[in-house]
């Protein structure tokens, strides 16, 4: 059983896996241009105070996504 | 390698004929990727670098002899790839779509290749001939990947050179493959993915090509592939040549999503997704990266609670360091000019229609270099500085949260801190925010920051006149009332914001000749546009007065002063802070007639005088560049707020300062 969840809710240092990026084409499109996509692997560094964005690695970069974002990316924690 | 002939242009649909002879080479590549440092060190300084996505929002133009041929290199602001979000990435779009381009050299990050690869096959799919510039192999090698070159380059089908363009290395290589390019013309062709897709794209090729054989000027492959992707642009150009073949368009998408499970455009990015990779993992060698001190910063930087207390600290230090060089160089310069004037009035007199206009333009020309240079010139330098070091990325993750709160995301603070120097190219960074909705309210944000200008009047008049912390009130009002501003704003255009999604770039040891060439070229925009107008403006202010025409337009501004409780002669100066808003205080003491303006006005009516004009309608430059971006309805709108805005706020100082002294 894999622990699924969104990405705004992954605690910091973890590693997830994408699953699905909810919302419409221009969410899916811009989170594409960054190197996000489905099935990449995302580590979460840290996450901004009172709701704040959420910073991210991917493909070794860096990518700051705000929360609500954050919250139509669907993920898989990595054991 | 030599350059000849340089021009700068800041906005162009069609390049003008001179341009045309010469082979056209193009830099494309995703932001933050060194284009712009590699334009620079072919064409000399032309074009802004930066830190952060979307340094270049226009594109620049330069005329270069490179082994005795004659090129035009045109520099393209960065984009992720050819689906397009903000207006510098359809600016590079409509470029690549519509101009004559000969090569295309595609800048590469070297350590970001896997992801850069995705632009990569979709500016293949042009089929133009193309070179690929693996830049920054230093900071590769650092972060541990090691690229076959040579194999790239048979992957691709196309010269892929390294270089280090901060240092030059590589450059001259990769420009003697530009002119083998050039001179074979192999136009570089797409990659094919998995069968099934590749089938349904060739068809719908096919069958455009059949139908509108002509009509369109790039490659028939690229607008299927970007059909099957959805992209709003391309069905646009298909609406504007054959609308009835949108449904044949859908009819395709259908197939591939059913084919395949899931969306069209979900389809075509994972095939160029998994190609990118595949080719990334063919010809790369990833071993563990060295830790950089760089790495470690942003523990404290980006920090939940350190990096409010850094952003603050900064922003601080920032600010006193141009008000204390400012100042410095500020009050000996003004000592000097006056003698210099009193003498010129000696020499040529201050009664005839001559002297009045000499003497007028020469106070002009003067206020300029004594009271806006000494200001302007340390704050270019400190937005440079952050900007190289790649602060500002950092600024917008922290800040998110709070523009959130005005209806903006994070991204729309860099703007607002552009601001902060001059509002015309806060207004044109506005072009980074993704919804027409955000850029307007980030245009209004950016119009109403206290730029420069309005920090000389606010430091002039209150500062001078009501003491440090009366400007600091000022000042501090003036953020809470834009921050209120947006809020309204956005309560009236309830729409949600795109969110932020903004790359955070390592940090970058700024190089002293770059950060001073680029403050120049940023100062440069004041000395030939801002300046002249100030001298003109005095001059003509100097001949209205000659002539009394002064109070006629004083009786016809006379509602508005009266309702501020301003004497009806400083009504003509309100009219030149439309022109440049540090005007207004130099015509005021013009108008006066004195530099005590205590003599003659009351605390109370300075502060009005002062509140007004730093909120009412922004100044011409400002207005026009909101006209090219928000168009004529958002300028007006805009124009129109804050003009409302001034009048209340001014009438409002009239009464709390009534009742305080």
């Amino acid at each position: 059983m894999t622990d699924r969840m969104t990405l705004d809710s992954v605690e910091k240092e973890k590693e997830v896996t994408v699953v699905e990026i909810q919302g419409g084409w221009g969410v899916r499109q811009r989170l594409n241009q960054l190197g996000i996509h489905r099935g990449d692997r995302i580590v979460v560094k840290r996450s901004g105070i009172m709701k704040g964005p959420i910073l991210i690695q991917v493909h070794g970069i860096e990518v700051a996504v705000g929360r609500g974002m954050a919250q139509k990316v669907v993920v898989d924690v990595v054991q | 390698m030599k350059e000849k002939d340089t021009k700068r242009e800041t906005r162009a649909t069609r390049a003008p004929q001179k341009y045309r002879n010469h082979p056209q080479i193009v830099l494309i590549g995703q932001p933050n990727c060194g284009k712009s440092t590699l334009f620079n060190e072919v064409a000399g300084y032309h074009s802004v670098t930066s830190n952060f996505p979307g340094a270049t929002v226009t594109y620049t133009r330069s005329q270069v002899r490179i082994l005795n041929h004659i090129y035009d290199v045109v520099d393209l602001p960065g984009t992720y790839s050819l689906t397009s979000f903000d207006q510098a990435d359809r600016e590079t779009q409509n470029y690549l779509l519509t101009q004559r381009v000969d090569v295309i050299i595609n800048v590469v990050d070297a350590s970001l290749i896997s992801r850069s690869l995705e632009l990569t096959l979709q500016l293949m799919e042009l089929e133009i001939p193309m070179v690929l510039c693996l830049n920054m192999v230093d900071e590769a090698e650092r972060k541990g990947i090691k690229i076959d070159v040579d194999k790239l380059s048979m992957r691709l089908g196309m010269a892929v050179v390294t270089t280090v363009a901060s240092r030059g290395i590589g450059v001259k290589e990769l420009f003697r493959s530009v002119l083998r390019t050039e001179h074979v013309r192999k136009k570089a062709r797409h990659i094919r993915g998995s069968r099934d897709v590749e089938r349904i794209i060739a068809s719908l090729t096919r069958l455009l090509k059949q139908i509108i054989p002509n009509e369109i000027p790039f490659s028939m492959h690229l607008l299927a592939t970007k059909l099957l992707e959805g992209d709003p642009y391309f069905e646009e150009i298909l609406r504007t040549v054959r609308p009835d073949l949108l449904e044949k368009i859908a009819e395709f998408k259908q197939q591939l999503a059913q084919s395949h499970g899931r969306s069209s455009d979900e389809v075509i990015d994972s095939e160029r997704h998994a190609l990118s990779m595949s080719i990334f993992e063919d010809v790369s060698v990833v071993t563990k990266p060295q830790v950089h001190w760089r790495d470690r910063i942003d523990n404290l930087l980006m920090h939940n609670l350190w990096g409010y207390v850094f952003l603050i600290v900064f922003l601080f230090l920032f600010f006193n360091f141009i008000f204390k060089g400012g100042s410095f160089i500020e009050t000996p310069l003004l000592a000097f000019f006056d003698k210099v004037s009193l003498l010129l009035k000696g020499t040529v007199g201050s009664d005839s229609l001559f002297s009045i206009i000499v003497n007028s333009a020469f106070a002009g020309m003067a206020g300029g270099i004594a009271v806006v240079l000494p200001y302007l010139f340390p704050f270019l330098f400190g937005l440079s500085l952050l900007e190289d070091v790649g602060y500002l990325p950092r600024v917008a993750f922290l800040m998110d949260v709070f523009m959130h709160k005005i209806g903006l995301h994070g991204k729309a603070i860099i703007p607002a801190i552009l601001g902060y120097g001059c509002n015309v190219p806060a207004v044109m960074a506005t072009r980074i925010m993704e919804s027409p909705r955000d850029r307007l309210i980030a245009s209004l944000v950016a119009a109403m920051v206290p730029c420069a200008a309005r920090m000389t009047v606010i430091l002039g008049l209150v500062g001078y006149y009501l003491g440090g912390n009366a400007a600091l009130g000022v000042y501090l009002f003036n953020l809470v009332v834009i921050a209120l501003s947006g809020a309204l704003v956005s309560r009236l255009l309830p729409e949600v914001t795109p969110g932020l999604v903004l790359e955070i770039p390592a940090y970058q040891l700024p190089r002293l000749k770059v950060t001073l060439l680029k403050t120049w070229l940023r100062l440069k925009d004041f000395i030939v546009i801002a300046w002249p107008l100030l001298i003109v403006g005095s001059a003509v202010l100097g001949l209205a007065e000659y002539y009394q025409l002064t109070d006629g337009i004083n009786r016809i501004l006379a509602p508005i002063t009266s309702l501020l409780g301003l004497p009806a002669k400083v009504g003509m100066t309100l009219i030149f802070g439309v022109l440049r808003k540090e005007l207004s205080m130099l015509m005021l003491f013009q108008a006066l007639g004195t530099h005590d303006v205590l003599s003659v006005m009351t605390r109370g009516q300075i502060l009005v005088f002062t509140i007004f004009i730093v909120f009412y309608i922004p100044c011409v430059a400002t207005i026009g560049v909101l006209y090219r971006q928000v168009r004529e309805k958002g300028m007006l709108a805009i124009v129109g707020f804050t003009f409302v805005l001034a009048l209340l706020l001014g009438v409002l100082t009239r009464i709390v300062a009534l009742l305080i002294w």
